[in-house]
């Protein structure tokens, strides 16, 4: 039997007077691509940090490979094995780069990992390569755009090569060109190879990038389902604040308004 | 970013156009230490160890002449650097001379010695002694910051602080400096996006009370902000391994040139010493 990559139960974190996660229970499976669906301050970064194990439950308990990922279990060596293989693609990129260049940057997490020094440069300028970011190697971070920074925050976890993925926004604040590429290598983790769970509001990369998808509201996951099957609920989207109605034109001078989502045509 | 208006007033302008200035200054920094010259060529380490002793030897000479052809040679190797005279003078020169001319002044007259002349309406006595004194203080800090910040401007800051190693200086310095940089520019935009989105709401002026109190709370507001992403940083560092150790990789490579340079800068170093004790 195939042990969950991850579990949660009955799962309830605050922040001071704040209650951002409230009993949430959830099963990861090796291999899935997650989506997380919810909008602002509905617990979905809370849920990745601890997933990450950034910050542990107050109530209930979460599992990785049926062990307790506990704040006094996940220390020296333990913490070693489980930052191999479980990243976290911060929201906000500038938290993530906090190194003077993006060659620095992305030697980090395998300097800390104690890898030999020859095979970080080696595999460094490769990784740069690969997301066509070896031009930046020497660029301070506030000299790359947000879509850069992106890039870079990605490579930097990508380098160690690691099982899950954990992708807070991955889109959010990109052009049209970089969400793409973005998009593109969420595709390309499908197959097995990677657990990719992604924390989103965007419902235009649902269908691309989820085999599965949880609903958050108030720190609780209401619905869960295949893309097709939330998508197609228009009265939970509403509900959950996924999407809205707003004034706008299906032909010149009819303007009303009505909960509808924007999509993409083949 | 915009600088604020010529005959702009009050705290909220100043500050923007200090805020864009302090970017300006960092910005033309990186840019030179990208250039294609002398020092930039060098190996960050070999300028540390070629160009330390000689900030050193400048402050301890005791014959101008020793300090005046250190200072021609730094002169002469902001040149082969591409670094413009102009801007030593605004960066150095004039900044210095004004501190260290301010700090020797008193010594132009209350050093005994024969008189040389005396300053009119106040008839205070300049002496020989005096004189030579603020030469020399004005003369050795010249040419000691000359050499400091033609280190800087030629080497990228990350580079310094990593080529500093060579001094033995402790990796989690190199590592808390490096990321105090990094986010000295976030926190200056995020300063001026602040400062203009409160002028935008401003009309007319605001009396000097009301600039404190808006001082005071910006201060307050980048402060709190400061504190939320220090904390964030640290998970994110958390996230990728770190457990308190910290750990650097350089790509140095030092060549032939650099070899050749090191000994032609030490060999400089021990004839100004030789000459100049």
């Amino acid at each position: 039997m195939t042990v969950p990559i991850f579990e949660a139960r009955d799962v309830t974190y605050s922040y001071r007077e704040v209650t951002a996660l409230d009993g949430l229970n959830l099963t990861i499976m090796p291999g899935q691509r997650i989506v997380l669906l919810g909008a602002n301050g509905s617990g979905k970064s809370t849920l990745l940090s601890m997933l990450d194990g950034l910050c542990f439950p107050e109530k209930g308990s979460v599992a990785f490979q049926g062990e307790p990922l506990a704040e006094d279990r996940l220390i020296g060596e333990v913490e070693f094995a489980f930052r191999r293989r479980v990243a976290l693609v911060f929201q906000n990129p500038d938290v993530q780069l906090f190194n003077p260049t993006v060659f620095d940057e992305v030697a980090f997490g395998p300097l800390q990992l104690h890898w030999p020094k020859e095979q970080v440069r080696l595999r460094v300028t490769e990784i740069l390569e690969q997301m066509e970011i070896g031009h930046l190697k020497d660029r301070s971070p506030h000299h790359l755009s947000t879509g850069e920074k992106k890039r870079v925050a990605l490579a930097s976890v990508l380098i160690l090569d690691p099982e899950v993925l954990l992708l807070d926004e991955p889109t959010a604040a990109l052009d049209p060109k970089s969400e793409s590429q973005m998009i593109d290598f969420l595709v390309s983790c499908s197959g097995g190879r990677k657990t990719v769970v992604t924390a989103t509001h965007d419902l235009d990369l649902v269908e691309d990038i989820a085999d599965y998808c949880h609903i958050f509201r108030r720190g609780r996951i209401v619905a869960a389902g295949t893309p097709t099957e939330i998508l197609n609920d228009h009265a939970l989207l509403l509900n959950t604040n996924l999407v809205h109605a707003h004034r706008h034109a299906h032909a010149p001078g009819e303007l009303h308004s009505h909960p509808h989502r924007h999509g993409h045509r083949h | 970013m915009t600088r604020a208006g010529k005959n702009s007033r009050g705290v909220v302008e100043r500050s923007l156009a200090s805020f864009v200035d302090a970017l300006e200054h960092a910005f033309y920094a990186e840019e030179l230490a990208k250039k294609n010259g002398l020092l930039q060529k060098l190996d960050p380490r070999v300028k540390i160890v070629a160009i330390l002793p000689l900030i050193v030897i400048a402050a301890l000479a005791r014959r101008l002449w020793v300090i005046a052809v250190l200072f021609a040679l730094a002169v002469a190797i902001a040149l082969l650097s591409s670094v413009p005279l102009g801007t030593l003078a605004r960066r150095v020169w004039l900044g210095v001379l004004t501190f260290t001319g301010f700090i020797s002044f008193p010594a132009l007259f209350l050093t005994p010695g024969p008189a040389i002349s005396s300053l009119p309406l106040l008839g205070w006595t300049v002496t020989a002694q005096g004189l030579r004194a603020a030469i020399y203080l004005i003369m050795r800090a010249e040419t000691a910051a000359t050499f400091s910040v033609l280190l800087v401007l030629c080497t990228p800051w990350s580079n310094v602080l990593k080529a500093l190693r060579v001094l033995r200086l402790p990796v989690v310095l190199v590592v808390v400096l490096g990321m105090t940089y990094r986010y000295i520019f976030l926190l200056l935009r995020n300063a001026h996006d602040m400062f203009t989105s409160r002028k935008s709401r401003i009309v007319g002026r605001l009396d000097g009370p009301e600039q404190r109190r808006a001082a005071t709370a910006s201060v307050g507001v980048l402060m709190s902000k400061t504190i939320q992403l220090s904390g964030d940083v640290y998970l994110a560092m958390r996230s990728r391994g770190f457990q308190g150790e910290v750990y650097v990789l350089d790509e140095f490579r030092t060549n032939w040139f650099d070899w050749a340079m090191l000994a032609l800068f030490i060999t400089v170093a021990f004839l100004a010493f030789w000459f100049g004790r």
